[in-house]
């Protein structure tokens, strides 16, 4: 890895642990307030609408999110804001409106307990499983990026690395719990962003501005066959799959990234919305996601377009500009963003970038872990293992030690996830496959379950299990072209191949979507609702008394909150069609 | 939940301000350390960037003390 590797200076090392000295403090200082399970697991649910806020969005700006984008902003241009602009946005805005009345007015401490509420154990019991493997799985893979990283780029011991990074987010996470997680997770947010605004400063002054790289990427965007403009435009060619890069049209953007993959994943995917479960009041529970709208939106202009920067340098000459090559011609674009801190930045702010990716990297870990303990000990061990009892002291005890056991071992076994990644290349592919098949058919039971009381428990699991079946199958059945494994699809035969792999991706969502969504209500008008009306209150939108306008200001409104977001959102689109 | 995080984000930040700033004071006018940043001395403005944000930090963290215990 000749291409991007680089030394650090002691003013680097420094940053570095001035920074990491604050994230320990943080868990240290949070240590004598985490006296039973509700304070460690849930905050205590008294987070400030702008920390959660903060922390809502930075539990999704991982580093696999920053290097990734980065890297599609050299692949596919402005398109790549389709993931935020489209892709995040509405249904940023749909969950704090429409589903955290009833996620956080139903005091289910986890996605997977108001499914308990909601309709039935199986269920529950079901995607708190999967969850929880997932979750594990995800975090083992954030540490073996990470360690990597640090061995590529940095020249670091590889099994050093999994360790220390490991006992770091072990520590703030065991003294500090989810407070520690969301409280360092603010931290990271300003540090990325700090850290990585001065390359996009020079990289626009390198190439002229907005203007002067438009005009230096027509001969490159010309070579590979698209029209000059199709880097700096995001909806102007997507009337046809072969026009823009993505290999998707307009429907499929919409559909597949707009509506299934996206409200699949913002709506349902515990990480996340427990971020917004942990506010303080339930109009603070509904400003979290809009509050995380707001950078959210301005978050391409940090990542996507030094992208598109780095894609104009490595093409000129004399810019001293390169990308490690996979194999002649094919450039590694996931080092981009590390290419760009190695191009720019002298002693003392690299120190600052390369402290943003790290720490990027260990809240990603940290998220994972304090979504895992929650579950484990809500709804697995406290549902099946060890019920509540009449002594409730007794019991806040106990589930604390059962919480912070839960974190040693979740950082365990995410050690052992990582070698097993760096055993099996493919893995990270294979977990993020999976992770799409599971959100879609669970956005369609939650979305059914709160919006129709006639939606049966029986129905729901049932539902589950189809949409995941589907898009196996789907996944099994179909190829992306050019595809060198049995990982990226096509593992039963090979009936239809696609453009590219995003297509396949949105396609899978879009099928296993589908599927649930179908069977969930055949099923849901064929069987008994078991469920009293009683017992909804507080769960179904029918069924919730309406809180009417909120007793607060009327800027801190959350609707007056959500019309900023999309109308900022819809001049963005205007401005960059 | 128990400590107000505005003011571990401010300290740290004006810690790393000032830390950047001095550096790059030092590092005043060294052509060769700044050839890759276009002969922008992007330690002194970066480091007066974060030393400003920091402290606005700790100025919101003093005020909302403040108003808690009067």
């Amino acid at each position: 890895m000749t291409g991007a590797s680089f030394t650090l200076s002691w003013i680097d090392y420094t940053v570095m642990i001035v920074y990491f000295a604050f994230v320990l403090g943080i868990g240290w200082a949070l240590k004598r307030y985490m006296k039973d399970a509700n304070a460690f697991l849930e905050a205590g649910r008294s987070m400030p609408a702008w920390v959660a806020g903060l922390a809502f969005i930075s539990t999704n700006l991982g580093a696999l999110e920053v290097m990734g984008m980065t890297g599609s902003g050299a692949k596919y241009g402005m398109l790549t804001t389709h993931f935020y602009w489209v892709g995040a946005i509405p249904a940023m805005v749909f969950l704090a409106l429409f589903m955290m009345p009833f996620y956080y007015g139903s005091k289910a401490r986890s996605v997977p307990e108001y499914l308990k509420l909601r309709f039935d154990e199986k269920t529950r019991g079901l995607n708190a499983i999967l969850f929880a493997v997932m979750t594990i799985l995800a975090s083992g893979i954030s540490m073996y990026a990470l360690a990597i990283l640090m061995e590529r780029v940095l020249g670091w011991n590889f099994h050093l690395s999994l360790v220390l990074s490991a006992a770091i987010v072990l520590g703030y996470t065991y003294l500090g719990g989810l407070s520690s997680a969301i409280y360092n997770e603010v931290l990271q947010f300003f540090i990325i962003v700090i850290g990585l605004l001065p390359i996009v400063i020079l990289c626009m002054q390198d190439l002229g501005g907005w203007a002067g790289m438009k005009e230096q990427l027509v001969p490159i965007v010309s070579a590979k066959g698209f029209a000059p403009d199709t880097w700096t435009t995001t909806w102007k060619y997507t009337g046809s799959a072969a026009a823009n890069p993505l290999g998707v049209e307009w429907y499929g953007i919409f559909a597949g990234l707009g509506f299934v993959l996206s409200f699949g994943y913002w709506c349902t995917n515990f990480l996340i919305v427990q971020r917004a479960m942990s506010a303080e009041s339930p109009t603070a529970a509904r400003n979290t996601p809009l509050i995380g709208a707001l950078p959210k939106m301005f978050i391409p202009f940090l990542i996507i377009v030094p992208g598109i920067a780095a894609l104009v340098l490595l093409n000129k000459h004399g810019s001293g500009f390169t990308l490690p090559e996979i194999s002649p011609g094919h450039y590694n674009y996931d080092y981009t963003i590390i290419a760009l801190l190695k191009q720019y930045l002298p002693a003392g702010v690299l120190g600052l970038g390369i402290t943003a990716l790290l720490a990027s990297f260990m809240s990603g870990m940290a998220g994972n872990v304090s979504a895992f303990n929650t579950v484990w000990t809500y709804d697995i061990y406290q549902s099946y293992i060890r019920p509540v009892t009449s002594d409730k002291a007794a019991d806040d005890k106990h589930y604390l030690f059962v919480g912070r056991m839960a974190t040693i071992f979740g950082v365990i076994v995410s050690i052992a996830a990582a070698y097993l990644a760096s055993l099996f290349g493919n893995i990270m592919d294979f977990l993020q496959t999976i992770f799409s098949m599971i959100n879609a058919p669970l956005f369609a039971v939650i979305f059914l379950g709160m919006f129709w009381k006639r939606t049966t428990g029986h129905a729901a699991f049932t539902g589950l299990l189809a949409g995941f079946t589907i898009a196996l199958l789907h996944h099994g059945l179909t190829v992306p072209a050019g595809a060198a494994t049995l990982v990226k699809g096509g593992w039963i035969c090979n009936l239809h191949t696609y453009p590219v792999e995003m297509a396949q991706n949105f396609w899978t969502a879009i099928f296993a979507f589908s599927t649930s969504a179908l069977i969930t209500v055949v099923l849901s008008v064929l069987t008994k609702q078991k469920k009293s009306d009683d017992d909804l209150r507080g769960l179904v939108y029918s069924l919730t008394p309406k809180l009417g306008v909120e007793q607060v200001a009327w800027y801190r409104r959350s609707t007056t909150l959500a019309i900023l977001v999309l109308a900022i959102g819809t001049i963005l689109t205007i401005l960059f069609w | 939940m128990g400590i107000d995080i505005k003011f571990p984000i401010g300290l740290m930040f004006t810690i790393l301000g000032l830390l950047l700033t001095v550096f790059g004071l030092v590092t005043y006018g060294d052509a060769q350390l700044y050839k890759p940043s276009l002969g922008i001395n992007v330690n002194l403005w970066s480091g007066l960037g974060m030393l400003v944000f920091g402290l606005i930090m700790l100025f919101f963290a003093w005020q909302s003390k403040k108003t808690k215990t009067p």
